[in-house]
């Protein structure tokens, strides 16, 4: 296979703006523009943005949409009224996950679907496996970029650029609206990846440098991959191919609240039986004393023994220790004292839960 | 472009050493803090430690990687930054100054090393 690296329409913005290139699920994609540490305090006390192009974008029409959408995904699809939007998962048949996934109802005959960029391809081939509903898809992801938004002022910053900053300010999490920001014809969302308030604006491709650069001059900083994901592991939230993959229970990674216990569809055998007996092991967050954090992998012991591994690991600049996910023996309780494999030395740390930024209950 | 300056020597893995006397003091280039990225933590040596030149003396952590920093020449540790214990990104706002890394009593010299022409033709 001869291997390609494409570039989202933002791509001469970051390099203007000194963005640090890296290849990211075959995009070169900005890790940083200047301190990765700055730019996770930014979308924490006001506003910060990221260039989300390379996450795949598809339409789905047809008078059978949504019993094919019910069919292939995890949540029910039958709770969204028109212009909402849901977590979801994209099931196999076997009890794994072919990816995480966004699933939004403009109208009962049309649909659209948010998928991770390292998944497009592989997830269009397994749709398109299961239509056989008459249900039309389109990929919407190289006409359009998504630009997302995040930060306790980025929805005030957002609205205020909306020509219509009513309809903005008023949407609740996860509800969409079509508008116009900045003079960008945009379709919003209430909804993110780092445990912010703030939108994510999907544009057509030749709007969204200008629209990018708008939200830098309304004081929006601009944030790579790299304070993302901190971001997104301090908010507890999973990444494909780190806490969940092909051959892993969602039920492991805690992700039962998104999969339907009322209806029939992809793999709900399997996972419903993983609801029912429990998962040999479960998704925990582990919360370091110093700023360490270990490699993907690191085992993770508890007297010495060994009772999981890592799957994710940061630096939190938010609670000034390290973090990681890792997925322990069923048994380890929070609160368990551990310690963690560190190139080589054991780094004492506490299984803790892994929504680290909840407050912790009275 | 980086700070380089020219007063130091340098190595090709990025580290740079100050001569006061019989005393080496070395650290982490502008242009290697540059690179890792924000630095969270320092796995110090032992004061009283031999190196030999190209000996690795400890890692930097950073936000987004590990590396090795190497001794540029011969030496026997007399002191390392404490500092940097609880304020690692002293390395990343000063380098040439308060994040400098360890003192050693040389043993070598900095004849092999590289000025700061040479080093910024390597490192910009």
């Amino acid at each position: 296979m001869e291997a390609t690296i494409a570039r989202t329409p933002l791509y001469d913005v970051h390099v203007a703006a000194g963005g640090k290139m890296v290849p990211f699920a075959g995009y070169e994609m900005p890790v940083q523009y200047g301190s990765i540490i700055a730019e996770t305090q930014a979308v924490r006390s006001s506003a910060g943005m990221f260039d989300v192009s390379h996450m795949a974008r598809l339409k789905f029409t047809g008078d059978r949409v949504l019993e094919f959408l019910e069919q292939i995904t995890t949540n029910d699809v039958s709770k969204l009224a028109n212009m909402e939007g849901q977590y979801s998962l994209l099931p196999n048949p076997n009890g794994g996950c072919v990816d995480d996934i966004i699933v939004y109802r403009i109208s009962p005959t049309e649909f659209r679907m948010v998928v991770n960029a390292s998944n497009h391809a592989k997830d269009v081939a397994w749709i398109k496996s299961q239509n056989t509903f008459g249900v039309t898809i389109e990929d919407q992801t190289d006409a359009t970029a998504m630009i997302a938004v995040q930060g306790p002022i980025a929805a005030d910053i957002v609205a205020n650029l909306a020509s219509d900053p009513a309809s903005f300010a008023g949407l609740s999490f996860f509800g969409v609206c079509d508008g116009v920001v900045a003079g960008a014809t945009v379709f919003a969302a209430r909804s993110g990846y780092t445990g912010e308030d703030g939108f994510e604006l999907i544009c057509d491709a030749e709007d969204a440098a200008e629209l990018w650069t708008t939200l830098k001059e309304n004081g929006v900083s601009e944030c790579g991959l790299g304070s993302r994901d901190i971001l997104r592991v301090e908010a507890g939230l999973p990444l494909y191919g780190h806490e969940l993959n092909d051959e892993l229970s969602p039920m492991a990674a805690g992700l039962g609240w998104v999969i339907s216990k009322t209806k029939s569809f992809v793999g709900s055998g399997p996972i419903n039986q993983a609801r029912a007996e429990g998962t040999p092991t479960k998704l925990q967050g582990i919360r370091f004393e110093s700023k360490r954090f270990p490699n993907i992998g690191a085992d993770v012991k508890v007297g010495g023994a060994v009772v999981g591994q890592v799957c994710s690991g940061v630096y939190s600049p938010t609670l000034g220790c390290g973090l990681a996910f890792a997925f322990l023996n069923s048994d380890v309780k929070i609160g368990t004292a551990c310690e963690v494999d560190l190139r080589g030395k054991d780094e004492p740390a506490t299984v803790v839960s892994k929504r680290f930024m909840a407050k912790p209950k009275a | 472009m980086s700070n380089i300056p020219a007063d130091l020597k340098y190595t090709k893995s990025h580290e740079w050493v100050r001569v006061e006397g019989d005393i080496a003091t070395i650290g982490i280039t502008d242009h290697a803090q540059s690179e890792l990225g924000d630095i969270v933590f320092i796995d110090m040596p032992n004061v009283g430690r031999a190196l030999g030149t190209g000996d690795s003396f400890g890692t930097v952590e950073s936000v987004k990687t590990v590396s090795d920093v190497y001794a540029p020449l011969a030496g026997v540790i007399t002191e390392i930054n404490e500092t940097l214990g609880a304020q690692s990104e002293l390395v990343n706002t000063d380098p040439y100054g308060a994040g400098w890394l360890i003192k050693i009593k040389m043993s070598g010299t900095t004849d092999e090393m590289l000025d700061a022409a040479a080093y910024a033709a390597i490192a910009g």
